[in-house]
């Protein structure tokens, strides 16, 4: 609820690349980053003359999709023609689906503040993507047609989210499902992730819809949150002095981060959808449906759920841990290994994470590369029973916290195991009594004045002499230890 | 005249293997008589002898190799792609057009040994029934050429009907094979939908558009049918089936046929001389102790208004490729709305365009129920009732014309004349059953009459079984040697 009594209604339409190896219609790669026009046929084209053929991959995957958010998979739907003129709509209609769409009836659910919130999902469909405009700077446009064909789903919440951090929220959490399925990069940069969001504010307490407006172009995370803040103060400010809304589309332009009106309702499209005739109604078999189901991996909120449960690790750890299925996969081998749980989460969450500067989450630098473990793949720079046996070596204070991330670099640079770094570069904590008492010894008589002072009272250079017996052991020396026979040597 | 125009592809075949004819001496056949009888009848958008000559050279170089149409001069309707050669759609908006990839029947022809020798004439965009709609010319009907040929498949049948092609390649979204192939006195076939691959044909009403074979008999429609028939990878509306032996019981006669007109043939309004075909044909089966049954013929009026909603509404959709964006005509330099409404206002004929609004109004927001939708519900009642139909009877025998070749021009101001020519012939579309077209006999003008058979779906056998049948009870081509045997007014 906003502070001024107003509550946001927002639905978000989310459409998202799959990564299937060919186009939905015709045998072209769907990849993306290649020159223009050059990933092309007839069909896709839209040529006159060729038709489409349906890639039953893309099918598999979205109805994936819908069964990992709890949809009912229709076993017969109907592609439908959405008829409207663009440059970069080669048939001047997208195949797509319209009053029979292949799931529906869905949700998903997220935490948010600590409460669990569940977002309706209406329906899931199959459709076409449209090509690329590039406006040169003569005034001229061009058009690449690669995108041209490549499958989207078009996820269609029900207008069940009330503020743009649930927005959000929703939005990471179905990426999050698409990357665990593997049926999308996620990728908001590239543009295989995209979000379209309708909005309408009403007083607090009322159940009538206000008019809703849309907003296009919401190509990442922070536009979501910060279009849909936008366009609910534009409202607000409106309805505040007495104004009506318009049912307006506006675009959201990144640069200047503001929204632009697009088109009003006078020029809003009649999309004149009729059903597909160049393809057949498509039948989607139970059987076909339930070997679907079994192939789905554990969805990211159960094994959030379960890591908790298991594990006994922070929600906030749970819910970074599950953020990309390869890393959750990292986390259960390291534990598997025989690694303290919670240790082992701080270990990923920090060392890991940070030693892997392209991390899964991270945007690639080179969008035309692709990682050899494909987009969904997840390169961890230790293999987890290494990982497992430095960690072993942390939970029994063999070696100091900042020795072990020493370690942790050299071990991933060499190849070796946790122990033989260790050794080799002496980096195992001393905890042995004589040991250090030799070293303290030694720095209290090479400091005859501090010593005087802390048995004055002075009892603040306990850390003085903690770091001088650190540096005399290279930093092997037990600190707490350390201390506590500093404390019993100066006679406290 | 020369005899090799007279053989029919058997023949041809036979004396191929043979070698008592070359391949070679064919073509330049056609190709001589194409010289010969264009300037007057303007078929063809295009020829190819040069093609043609060499294709001919490779055929003879190879020798029979038992492809079914080894060494037939075809000749392919130009709204069929034919790679790197004009496929126009006889539209100015497609003027320039040569398509990168032949359509799937074209590959097929190619692969079983015909010799393409040229596009022909259509109404633009295969919308209309004289082939006067095409924005380059009109095509003359060679049995009076102050007529129309009928359309759209217009150029392909009198091509045939003047010996120009042996068989050639038409396409039927609500009779624009069978009907030309009847005004022009030549067999049109077109099959269950599904039966041929659409891929490579410019679509006008996908759901309802079949490819077929316009030849002069029955025999050799049914040996192109073959060559073309089938399932394609590329066309999704194909039956996935293999297509059944089409000609394995050509000769089986009719008898044992379950055969029916429709009851009450008067109610149709109809050319005189065109009810009396039917009625002595009738008679004609009756002596020969076959006695067709009346049925109550469902969809014949309902067919035709669900027709034009369905046909045009997809052809409003279809169509929205044409916008000068990425090839064909473009005109305006402007805004691109201006090139939008500038290139399909100038690219487009006034037929054309009629359907495109038609179509874009049924499919309007608040429109669709009353139209589109209706029509949908039309046409699936109108094939309830001829599955009905089918359960009874194996054919059933019409006219597929209610009159035979109109004057040129005649009604070209009052297109709803036009639209009532195709009657007889689009419950086959709109219910998607095969239908043929044999010519029956002449009118006393001396105008080719043709007789329609229908038969249900995927039996396309019955069909040309029941087709060669009439064949030989009208023995047209014996009694009416016509223009494609140098007869008629062109020699
Ligand atoms: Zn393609």
């Amino acid at each position: 609820m906003n502070e001024r009594g107003y509550e946001a209604v927002i639905g978000l339409e989310v459409h998202a690349q799959l990564v299937t190896a060919t186009k939905i219609f015709c045998g072209c790669p769907a990849v993306y980053g290649a020159d223009p026009n050059t990933l092309v046929c007839p069909v896709c084209l839209g040529l006159p003359g060729a038709l489409p053929v349906l890639n039953r991959e893309a099918v598999a995957m979205a109805v994936r999709m819908g069964l990992a958010t709890g949809c009912r998979v229709a076993g017969l739907s109907v592609f439908a023609r959405k008829n409207y003129f663009y440059p970069d709509c080669p048939k001047n209609y997208q195949i797509s689906m319209y009053d029979r769409p292949l799931c529906e009836d869905g949700f998903v659910e997220f935490e948010l503040g600590g409460e669990w919130r569940r977002v309706g999902i209406e329906r899931i469909h199959l459709e076409e993507d449209a090509g690329k405009l590039l406006h040169d700077a003569g005034g001229g446009s061009l058009v690449d047609f690669n995108r041209c064909g490549v499958p989207l789903i078009e996820i269609v919440s029900r207008p069940e989210i009330r503020s743009p951090e649930e927005a959000s929220t929703y939005l990471v959490t179905l990426r999050r499902i698409l990357r665990y399925l593997e049926i999308c990069d996620g990728n908001m940069e590239e543009g295989s992730l995209r979000c379209d969001v309708n909005v309408s504010v009403r007083r607090a307490g009322e159940t009538a819809l206000g008019t809703k407006t849309e907003i296009k172009n919401l190509n990442s995370f922070r536009a979501v949150d910060m279009g849909i803040r936008w366009e609910m103060d534009r409202q607000i400010e409106t309805l505040s002095k007495g104004g009506r809304i318009e049912q307006v589309t506006n675009l959201w332009d990144a640069a200047s981060k503001r929204l632009v009106e697009m088109r009003s309702k006078e020029q809003a499209h009649d999309y004149r959808y009729f059903p597909e005739p160049d393809l057949r109604p498509l039948e989607v078999a139970a059987e076909w449906i339930e070997a679907l189901r079994r192939s789905l991996p554990e969805l990211p909120v159960d094994r959030e759920r379960r890591l908790r449960r298991h594990y006994g690790i922070p929600p906030y750890d749970a819910s970074v841990l599950c953020g990309e299925k390869g890393l959750a996969d990292y986390f259960e081998a390291v534990a598997g290994a025989g690694a303290d749980a919670k240790l082992a989460a701080n270990w990923i969450m920090r060392e890991v994470l940070e030693e892997m500067k392209s991390g899964p989450a991270a945007p690639r630098s080179d969008p035309g590369a692709v990682s050899s473990a494909g987009p969904f793949g997840f390169e961890a720079p230790l293999d987890p029973s290494r990982l497992a046996g430095l960690i072993a070596l942390v939970k029994k204070n063999a070696v100091s916290g900042s020795a072990a991330r020493d370690a942790f670099k050299e071990m991933v640079r060499s190849g070796e195991t946790a122990e033989t770094v260790v050794a080799r570069l002496g980096l195992a904590q001393e905890s042995d009594s004589a040991a250090l008492e030799k070293w303290i010894d030694e720095v209290i008589a090479e400091n005859p004045d501090e010593a005087a002072r802390y048995r004055a009272g002075k009892t603040a250079l306990l850390g003085f002499f903690v770091g001088q017996v650190m540096k005399k052991s290279r930093g092997t020396a037990n600190p707490k230890l350390t201390g506590e026979l500093v404390r019993v040597k100066l006679g406290t | 005249m020369s005899d090799i125009l007279r053989y029919s592809i058997d023949e041809l075949s036979a004396l191929y293997r043979a070698k008592k004819l070359a391949v070679r001496d064919v073509v330049d056949a056609y190709l001589a008589r194409i010289d010969e009888a264009e300037p007057s009848i303007k078929a063809f958008l295009a020829v190819f002898p040069d093609e043609a000559r060499a294709r001919a050279a490779e055929l003879d170089e190879r020798g029979h190799d038992g492809s079914i149409l080894y060494g037939v001069p075809v000749a392919v309707k130009d709204n069929i792609c034919t790679r790197g050669a004009a496929t126009t759609c006889a539209s100015k908006i497609l003027e320039r057009y040569r398509p990168p990839y032949d359509a799937t029947v074209v590959e097929r022809l190619r692969l079983s040994g015909a010799v393409i020798l040229g596009k022909t004439n259509l109404d633009e965009f295969a919308m209309g029934s004289s082939c006067e709609n095409s924005a380059f010319q009109a095509t003359r009907n060679p049995w009076d050429t102050e007529r129309a040929p009928g359309g759209s498949s217009g150029g392909s049948a009198a091509a045939v009907a003047s010996g120009m092609a042996l068989a050639a390649l038409g396409s039927d979204t609500g009779g624009s094979i069978r009907q030309p192939a009847a005004l022009c006195g030549v067999a049109g076939l077109k099959g269950t939908y599904g039966r041929v691959s659409r891929y490579g044909l410019v679509a006008f009403a996908s759901s309802l558009d079949q490819i077929g074979p316009l030849a002069r008999g029955v025999r050799d429609a049914a040996r192109v049918m073959e060559a073309i028939a089938g399932h394609d990878p590329n066309d999704a509306t194909t039956i996935p089936e293999p297509a059944p032996a089409l000609s394995a019981d050509l000769d089986k006669g009719l008898d044992g046929l379950r055969l029916a007109v429709p009851a009450g043939l008067d109610r149709w309004r109809m050319d005189e001389p065109v009810r009396e075909i039917v009625l002595q044909t009738v008679a004609r089966l009756a002596e020969e102790g076959m006695k067709p049954e009346t049925v109550e013929l469902p969809g014949m009026e309902t067919s035709i208004a669900s027709y034009y909603v369905l046909a045009n509404a997809e052809a409003s959709s279809n169509l929205a490729r044409y916008d000068g964006v990425k090839y064909g005509y473009r005109a305006g330099s402007g805004a691109l709305a201006e090139m939008y409404e500038r290139t399909r206002g100038e690219g487009f004929g006034e037929e054309v365009k009629r359907r495109i609004l038609l179509g874009t109004y049924v499919l309007s927001s608040g429109y669709y129920d009353a139209y589109y939708g209706k029509a949908q519900r039309v046409q699936a009642l109108i094939r309830e009732q001829f599955r009905a139909v089918f359960r009874k009877f194996d054919l059933v025998m019409l006219p597929t014309s209610p009159t035979p070749a109109f004057r040129l021009g005649e009604r070209l101001a009052d297109p709803i004349a036009m639209y009532l020519s195709d009657i007889f012939t689009t419950p086959a579309n709109i219910a998607g059953f095969p239908a043929i077209s044999v010519p029956a006999g002449l009118s006393p003008d001396g105008l080719p009459i043709g007789m329609q058979l229908f038969a249900g779906w995927g039996r396309e056998s019955v069909l040309l079984r029941g087709a060669c049948g009439l064949e030989r009870v009208f023995r047209f081509r014996e009694r009416f040697p016509g223009p494609a045997a140098g007869g008629g007014r062109l020699s």
